[in-house]
């Protein structure tokens, strides 16, 4: 393929993998931010979103719209409420402790995991789109005739692909309302400036804490709906968005969940993008260099405030 | 003064007593047991020297997979493509691990807390793809073996269940003796006045980047020649052990056993390894029992146990 | 599901009690008849122990399961059979994790623990790798179902064995000619970049530029990689012909996107069905796919002149004409894969009725029985075709099997000859000591 439909391709793929990742990142920086732990199992609730969304949509017979639909409702509350089970369980009796909390999130990941493979298999397991449409797209070419528009060959997204970028955009946006315009925002953010100030003005920290934990637990859920018609549902798929979205949220800038959004879409757009220049191993080595170089240049992340 | 240096002679005779009770349960142990303690002797160096940089620097790697394989990779491609004899391999192995932490450590420690974890995270996963990239001269994830007539060192045959047992005993208790040294000195105590309160051992007048920076190394070299062991003992080189998941085991296993112990390394693999044997005898849902083991250790023994040994028992623990 | 959830709680032990029970129950019965072929030596029926290597969780998971299901199957024929001289099989299973370094544990627990007999099962080729050394060391027989090309290669050691699979260098060379004379000459390799993908790389590259064919482009896809539309454009526009190998769990996404690149205009496909092993083929997104060819271990659907040993073998194993579980058709088996478990085992019993095999002191014996083979009939023991074995190099060949996407089935229009798979021995492992 050309260089220029090449480009427009990764640019294409790369947002669709900024989208989910964004969604994903937001979920971790928001209990990185506000609670200060590091959850580990972080992944494991993306991989229940799928694999809840696969159980949901093989239940619902009819059009596989319905299934998604009710998928997209249920999945995020369920890993929810399963999520903030466990902070309530475990977190909150070992005092969000950080090194205890990483080995307690470690524990809750090999559980989930296993308690995945025992009911739902070991096999990757589609969903259906709720519409997938081939779409070729043109690309434009100053040739012998002047300037012409011709379809290369290999040049085309999907109408769903672009449904989830634009539903990503959709969900973080309904996500910065709610953390800036809201009384609910306004608590968690409270809680994040200091969490013994809060509780000396009667907000009740151990509530808010299962809350977000919860909703970060969700956004995952949701992120894992939305791809699993792109990709499939299966139990080991938490490992590399844990990591990837970890990433972001270092790279973005601690807590900073403007600088987590540009981050995914950096690391997001570079994955695709750099595959464009080199065959893709390395692609991925220098990928993954460029996100140590820029955290040892810009140690507070791209968003953050220096500490003192 | 009398008091420390009575603790160092506890401590001492603590680490001589460990080696020897080690030793002597070779007369004892089934057969397959002393094959798995000698397996988890080799992991319980790479978690000593996780240890040295976690729990006694303070600085939380999530990076260590590639100091292991660094030492695994310098001594198996020195064996299988120069014919180097295991003494040059191993000397080969540490010295790369050396080079490899050294070289990490100087681009690494501009960083520090979250931002040091996911560095030390970048770069051992640009490791592990090296690995495969290069895969024409290290068989990449599937990697290769180390010939048993080549694992010999004077007539000596590494693989042989004896000398194997006693060979990891003895680089195991040369690595504990040498951490118990080196947490004792006055090196290892600035490392921990760095742990505590890193912007007062600068006004003290430490040097604190270099003694972070020689923590590394130590930690580096001392995983690689982990590394580099289990290739000679156990005959087999492999990308498996560059992946994450092998930087997340010595953080299991120091966090299990109790981090800034010298013993707490080897109680933590140790733990961990049966946890996961043994259960898998009863179920294969093996995992379940040891993600369940974990969250209980968090609530109810949050220092790990060694840590908690220290708490309540033995309160001179190194 | 259910069974999945049996299989995965009932403990180990008491899965091993049961096959030992079958066996033995089937042993009390022939002594009370004397005279049935097979238990002229009742009086020794003490188990013969095989150590079952199994991928029951991690990246293998899913072709674990099924190796789990045509062991078992397999152990309680040749059991009901009359066992191995008379003496009843015992499967001492064992999770390795689909990891090296658990691998070489369980091939320790089986020699020193468990005092198996002989081991079985691996696929992965790093299991294999990182567990052979400590089979050699241990003189542990250790018969391997990877499909790797270690083992001939000359890598490993004379303990490791394997009869009861083809190695995927014979497979590929194998298809070289096929693709050249009837797909096209300018070939672009799509595989994963690691061992098992360099493999396909260099040996089908070598046998296809042998045939006349040029590679055009080789695209190594890095593991772990879960999106695979932004390397398509590299595939160049002349390419006649895709060659296709991919594993792991996002092997449904790789094909499914390169049917939306390609839209309408795709150019001749030939894959290896590792591409969607365990995967329904009727799966959304994959109608592109008709017309293409596959390479298949062993046919997944029954073909019109279905072998009654096939026949046989689907009914034992509990699998149905479309290759999928009988109980659950969206369970789709690892069909072009599992034989191997159930011939290796058969090889077994041949090898240790061969050799008298009497307890682990005829361990080296028994190896040198399978090294003795060579001829292995289409039968009941070996219902995916004949099959020679080179006791040299440890490494069995055979038939291999070209089907076409047809109304989303796999329809065979191709069987290759032994012959085509053969190549130069690598190695002679008879000449190593025990």
């Amino acid at each position: 393929m050309e260089f220029g439909p090449h480009l427009l391709l990764a640019t294409l793929e790369g947002a669709i993998g900024a989208a989910v990742l964004a969604l994903m990142a937001v979920g971790l920086s928001i209990v990185f931010g506000i609670m200060r732990v590091v959850n580990v199992a972080h992944g494991e609730f993306y991989m229940l979103g799928a694999v809840i969304a696969w159980w949901i949509t093989s239940l619902i017979g009819g059009h596989p719209a319905y299934g998604f639909v009710v998928a997209l409702i249920v999945a995020p509350l369920l890993v929810g409420a399963i999520a903030a089970l466990a902070d309530h369980l475990v977190l909150r009796r070992i005092d969000y402790d950080p090194e205890r909390t990483i080995v307690a999130t470690i524990g809750l990941l090999y559980v989930l995991q296993q308690l995945t493979l025992m009911t739902f298999g070991a096999d990757a397991r589609p969903v259906e789109a709720p519409f997938n449409k081939r779409i070729a797209l043109p690309w434009f070419e100053n040739g012998a005739d002047g300037f012409a528009m011709y379809w290369p060959w290999g040049l085309s997204t999907t109408t769903y692909k672009l449904a989830v970028i634009a539903a990503a955009v959709v969900v973080l946006i309904g996500l910065w309302l709610l953390m800036t315009r809201t009384r609910a925002g306004l608590i968690m953010r409270a809680t994040q400036l200091n969490r013994d100030m809060a509780l000396a003005h009667g907000i009740p920290v151990e509530k808010v804490y299962a809350l977000v934990f919860g909703l970060g637990a969700a956004i995952a859920a949701l992120a894992a709906v939305l791809i699993v018609p792109i990709q499939q549902a299966h139990y080991l798929m938490g490992g590399d968005p844990l990591l990837l979205s970890f990433i972001v949220v270092i790279i973005g800038g601690l807590g900073s969940i403007p600088g987590t959004i540009v981050a995914a879409i950096l690391i997001g757009m570079s994955d695709g993008i750099i595959s464009v220049f080199f065959s893709p191993t390395l692609a991925k080595i220098l990928a993954t260099l460029l996100v140590a170089f820029v955290l040892i240049f810009r140690p507070q992340g791209l968003f953050g405030k220096r500490e003192s | 003064m009398s008091t420390s240096s009575n603790t160092k002679l506890k401590a001492l005779g603590l680490h001589l007593s460990i080696i020897a009770v080690l030793a002597v349960s070779f007369l004892v142990l089934p057969e397959y047991h002393s094959g798995i303690i000698a397996r988890v002797l080799i992991l319980a160096i790479y978690a000593m020297g996780y240890n040295l940089l976690f729990g006694y620097t303070g600085l939380l790697s999530l990076g260590h997979a590639l100091f292991f394989a660094s030492g695994m990779y310098g001594l198996g491609l020195a064996m299988q493509y120069l014919n180097a004899p295991p003494l040059v391999g191993l000397i080969a192995g540490l010295g790369f691990a050396a080079f490899v932490s050294a070289v990490i450590g100087f681009l690494a420690l501009r960083t520090t807390g979250v931002a040091f974890m996911i560095v030390t995270l970048m770069f051992a996963q640009a490791g592990y793809l090296t690995i495969l990239l290069m895969g024409e001269y290290t068989r990449g994830d599937e990697g290769f073996v180390i010939k048993q007539s080549q694992r010999m060192i004077a007539g000596f045959d590494l693989s042989h269940a004896t000398n194997r047992y006693f060979v990891s005993v003895f680089l195991f208790g040369f690595c504990l003796l040498i951490i118990g040294w080196i947490v004792q000195s006055g090196f290892g105590k600035t490392l921990v006045a760095i742990r505590e309160n890193e912007e007062r051992a600068r006004m003290l007048g430490y040097n604190v980047q270099l003694h972070k920076w020689i923590a590394v190394v130590i930690s580096g070299t001392m995983s690689g020649a982990a590394g580099a062991a289990y290739a000679l003992l156990f005959g087999y080189v492999g990308g498996t052990f560059a992946t994450v998941q092998y930087s997340i085991f010595p953080l299991l296993y120091v966090l299990l056993g109790g981090a800034g112990t010298t013993i707490g390394p080897l109680i933590g693999a140790l733990f961990m390894f049966y946890l996961i044997d043994i259960s898998s005898e009863f179920t294969s849902a093996y995992l379940l029992v040891a993600g369940v083991a974990l969250i209980l250790l968090t609530l109810f023994a949050p220092q790990g146990i060694a840590g908690m040994l220290r708490k309540r028992v033995i309160r001179w623990l190194p | 599901m259910t069974d999945i959830k049996d299989s995965l709680f009932q403990p180990n032990r008491r899965r091993a009690l049961k096959t030992l029970a079958v066996g033995a129950g089937t042993v009390a019965a022939a002594g009370m008849l004397p005279g049935l072929p097979g238990y002229n030596q009742a009086h020794s029926a003490e188990p013969i122990r095989i150590g079952f290597q199994v991928h029951r969780t991690g990246i293998g998971a899913a072709y674990g399961r099924w190796y789990d299901r045509t062991t078992e199957a397999c152990v309680a024929k040749i059991n009901a059979e009359g066992g191995i001289n008379g003496r009843p099989i015992e499967i001492v299973a064992e999770d390795d994790g689909t990891d090296p370094k658990r691998g070489a544990e369980v091939v320790e627990k089986f020699a020193s623990q468990h005092k198996c007999d002989v081991s079985f099962g691996t696929l992965f080729s790093h299991v294999v790798y990182g567990s052979a050394p400590r089979a050699g060391e241990l003189k542990m027989p250790y018969f391997v179902v990877s499909e790797g090309h270690h083992v001939a290669s000359g890598k490993l050691n004379r303990y490791t064995l394997q009869p009861g699979i083809t190695d995927v260098k014979s497979q590929v060379q194998a298809m070289a000619p096929f693709i050249s004379e009837n797909l096209g000459k300018k070939v672009t390799m799509i595989y994963p970049d690691f061992a098992f993908g360099h493999d396909h790389r260099d040996y089908f590259s070598a046998a296809f530029e042998a045939q006349g064919g040029t590679i055009l482009e080789k695209i190594a896809i890095p593991p772990t990689e879960t999106s695979f539309t932004k390397y398509f454009p590299k595939i160049p526009r002349e390419t006649e012909v895709i060659y296709h190998v991919m594993v792991g769990p996002a092997v449904l996404t790789f094909v499914k996107e390169m049917g939306e690149f390609f839209g309408p205009s795709r150019p001749e496909i030939f894959g290896f069905i590792d591409s969607l092993e365990a995967v329904d083929m009727t799966s959304p997104g994959l109608e592109f796919l008709d017309g293409t060819y596959f390479w298949e271990g062993m046919p997944r659907y029954a073909q019109e002149d279905q072998s009654e040993f096939d026949k046989a073998y689907r009914e034992a194993v509990g699998v149905d004409e479309n290759g999928a579980s009988v109980s659950d058709s969206k369970d789709v088996s690892t069909f072009a894969h599992m034989f191997g478990c159930w011939e290796t085992l058969h090889i077994i019993k041949a090898g240790m009725e061969a050799a008298d095999y009497q307890g682990a002191a005829d361990r080296s014996k028994l190896i040198e029985a399978v090294e003795a083979m060579s001829d292995m009939p289409h039968s009941h023991a070996h219902p995916q075709g004949a099959k020679v074995f080179n006791g040299k190099t440890h490494q069995t060949f055979g038939h291999q099997y070209i089907s076409k996407v047809e109304g989303g089935k796999l329809v065979l229009a191709h069987t290759t000859s032994i012959e085509d798979t053969l190549y130069e021995d690598e190695v002679d492992y008879t000449t190593q000591s025990f």
